[in-house]
């Protein structure tokens, strides 16, 4: 009797620990994951919606696998999800999303931009997922650093062989290389090959993977990675090095600076990437919102979607996470300095003459990490391993010829269009 | 009345022998299959895939490398603190569990300590810099220095690894019978004899299960690796990581596990055959 009475208990407890969950409006993300920012999420951009939202985040690789999980199983605990176009992609693809294009008039009507809507349709017909915050790449670089900069070169338009020459001077001055890569096992290395460095040497990301101006464009690499610190292979956020005084200058994502930037934003310049021959490659990083299908709560959902694209939730997203708004908006100008150096370097990457969009991966499903590896792989054999260029090229082209025709993925900005997969030339 | 309680005893064991089923051998089976199959049908594709990848080499050598020199110097460690804490009557209890201390703290946070000393910022560097020793931070565990990586890695395998294999030891030490070494002593033996050819022989049971246990946790190692060494020091378990966790490629993560348990087994029949162990000691 003693053990039943128990079991009831345990029982019950179960079933009220499960419960409240189920009522509320469950939104899973991908994004501002760390306490810091879930909280700010909960207590401050959420405030104002109606229905009580439940905030959960997940890293992404599990993410996609309680995704797909919920769809083969058909009992959807989640409402909303919020995650990285790529992330996102391979949901749509399974048609896993519910259409969105009700949301989308009306914010297009509110000044949210043609081509930042159009990547939240995934290539499809109808609204996959609306444009929740975005972000980009930029480089970041001690004060102290600047002295070394090469004669005539401008920090906002620096050029490939201008980095390499200030590394030389400020490996010369220091005695230790100065410039880091996020190339560890968490760091986002792979983008910046397919966003900056491909398209700024080659015009394209998958089309010239292969070219004579890929092979040039890894020499100089080569040549730069001489005076970039070896401890770049276990950098997963460059805000660490730079705080700790192991780097000078950085490139990364925003988000992945704004901590040593927002702690001591007087000593820190922002500003673009380099430029290659064939421009300034940069690559957008766009989050978005959407509402997979069989969402327990629906309306709760495009609820929230409504609240998070307010202008005003926009701008307290910038101000609190760093994370700039999708609608077309002026940051205030009592923004956290930290943020307001990096808007401007956003700004000043996306207005720069000479910028080459290059767009997150589309149409890769649950392949986007095995593309990521063709490139690291590349830099692994090239440039730590020192193989001959041209050996590896064609090897890793062949890899990634192969993966783009199982895909069919056809080909994305700055390649030019393809009939079905994109080809590797 | 004896005749008809024969199936208690299987009965009393469904239960475990079903959880054992449903929790161990359906996933094992489950993840044999994913290697060996692709979209369904029978495949070495992700066998041959995981072969021909640019780390899987490497990943084998560092795995072999590193199991080749930890497991000896644990061995050896333990045995000497095994048998120095056997000399100790007052406070060995305390001794016991001061050596047992890195047994609890999980593998993650033992790279991060290691890490914590070992990296440019780290304690190390802030030491011999102190001493004036080096001018300025040296990084010992980046792509260039592979040799201290490689140390450094094999330190913090140590520091984490040998208090388990310690626990089995003196577990073996104590139960050999103070007779045989005062029988010994009389005879003349010096403790050099009286270990190798007494102390030795009579813990095999112990060496062999420490031995089978130790190595097989070493061709599992990953988390102290990959805080330390991070894409630098490719290991088995790493790959399989990486394939399932970044790559989200299942198969080939799923043919590594199939390796590193072949892997296992082998060592452990091995351990089994190389360090007999009399029947009559057998439990």
């Amino acid at each position: 009797m003693k053990r039943l009475a128990s079991l009831g208990i345990l029982a019950s407890t179960v079933f009220l620990a499960v419960t409240p969950v189920l009522a509320d409006t469950v939104f899973l993300s991908t994004q501002l994951r760390p306490i810091a920012e879930a909280t700010v999420v909960r207590e401050e951009l959420l405030k104002g919606v109606q229905n009580p939202v439940d905030y959960v985040v997940e890293e992404p690789p599990q993410f996609a696998v309680r995704m797909e999980a919920e769809r083969q199983a058909g009992t959807h605990t989640i409402s909303l999800v919020g995650a990285l176009h790529g992330e996102l992609s391979p949901l749509a693809d399974k048609d896993g999303l519910e259409p969105l294009d009700d949301i989308a008039k009306t914010l297009a009507s509110k000044g949210m931009p043609q081509p930042l809507l159009g990547l939240g349709k995934l290539g499809k017909s109808s609204q996959q997922y609306i444009p929740w915050m975005q972000a980009t790449y930029v480089m970041a670089a001690r004060k102290e650093a600047l002295q070394y900069l090469p004669q005539g070169a401008d920090v906002n338009k620096l050029t490939y062989d201008q980095l390499t020459e200030w590394g030389k001077k400020m490996q010369e001055a220091t005695g230790q290389p100065q410039i880091g890569f996020p190339a560890g096992p968490k760091g986002l290395m792979s983008r910046f090959f397919q966003g900056y460095f491909y398209p700024s040497f080659t015009g394209g990301v998958v089309r010239p993977f292969k070219s004579a101006d890929a092979a040039a464009g890894w020499e100089k690499l080569k040549e730069l990675w001489s005076v970039v610190n070896p401890n770049s292979t276990n950098y997963d956020f460059m805000q660490e090095p730079l705080l700790a005084g192991e780097v000078m200058v950085a490139w990364d994502h925003v988000a992945r600076l704004k901590e040593a930037i927002s702690s001591e934003p007087d000593q820190y310049v922002v500003f673009p990437a380099p430029a290659g021959p064939k421009g300034r490659g940069y690559m957008p990083v766009v989050a978005g919102l959407a509402v997979p299908k069989g969402a327990p709560d629906k309306a709760g959902a495009i609820a929230v979607i409504e609240h998070l694209t307010t202008l005003d939730t926009q701008l307290l997203t910038a101000q609190k996470v760093g994370f700039f708004p999708t609608l077309d908006a002026k940051l205030p100008s009592d923004i956290d300095p930290g943020v307001g150096l990096l808007a401007a370097a956003v700004n000043a990457t996306q207005a720069a003459p000479d910028a080459l969009i290059s767009l997150l991966p589309v149409g890769l499903g649950d392949k986007g990490g095995e593309f990521n590896k063709v490139y690291m792989d590349s830099f692994q054999r090239i440039i730590l391993q020192n193989e001959a260029v041209g050996d590896v090229l064609k090897a890793q082209g062949a890899t990634l010829a192969k993966l783009m025709s199982d895909t069919k993925a056809p080909c994305w900005a700055p390649d030019t269009k393809s009939d079905g997969a994109c080809p590797v030339e | 009345m004896p005749n008809n309680r024969t199936w208690i005893p299987y009965l009393l064991i469904l239960p475990s022998v079903a959880f054992l089923a449903l929790l161990f051998v359906v996933p094992l089976l489950q993840t044999i299959w994913l290697a060996v199959s692709d979209n369904g049908t029978p495949s070495f594709a992700n066998v041959q895939r995981m072969v021909g990848d640019l780390n899987f080499t490497r990943s084998v050598q560092n795995t072999f490398l590193l199991t080749l020199a930890v497991v000896p110097v644990q061995i050896v460690i333990a045995l000497a603190m095994g048998t120095m804490v056997a000399k100790v009557a007052a406070g060995r209890e305390t001794i016991l569990w001061i050596w047992t201390i890195p047994l609890a703290i999980s593998d993650l946070a033992a790279g991060l300590v290691w890490l914590s000393i070992l990296q440019n910022s780290g304690y190390l560097n802030s030491f011999l810099y102190g001493l004036g020793i080096i001018e300025r931070q040296a990084s010992w565990l980046s792509y260039q220095t592979p040799f201290a990586l490689f140390l450094g890695i094999a330190a913090a395998e140590i520091w984490r690894g040998t208090a388990i294999v310690m626990v089995v030891i003196v577990a073996g030490l104590n139960q050999v019978p103070k007779e045989y070494r005062e029988a010994a002593e009389i005879f003349g033996a010096g403790p050099w004899t009286r270990f190798f050819r007494i102390t030795l022989p009579l813990i095999r049971p112990a060496l062999q299960s420490a031995l089978i246990l130790r190595t097989v946790l070493a061709f599992e190692v990953f988390a102290v690796v990959y805080a330390l060494g991070g894409r630098n020091f490719p290991v088995l378990v790493g790959e399989a990581y990486n394939w399932q966790n970044q790559n989200q490629n299942y198969g080939v993560a799923a043919a590594y596990a199939v390796l590193i348990m072949l892997i296992s087994l082998a060592a452990t029949m091995f351990y089994l055959k190389a360090i007999k162990v009399d029947p009559e000691r057998l439990p």
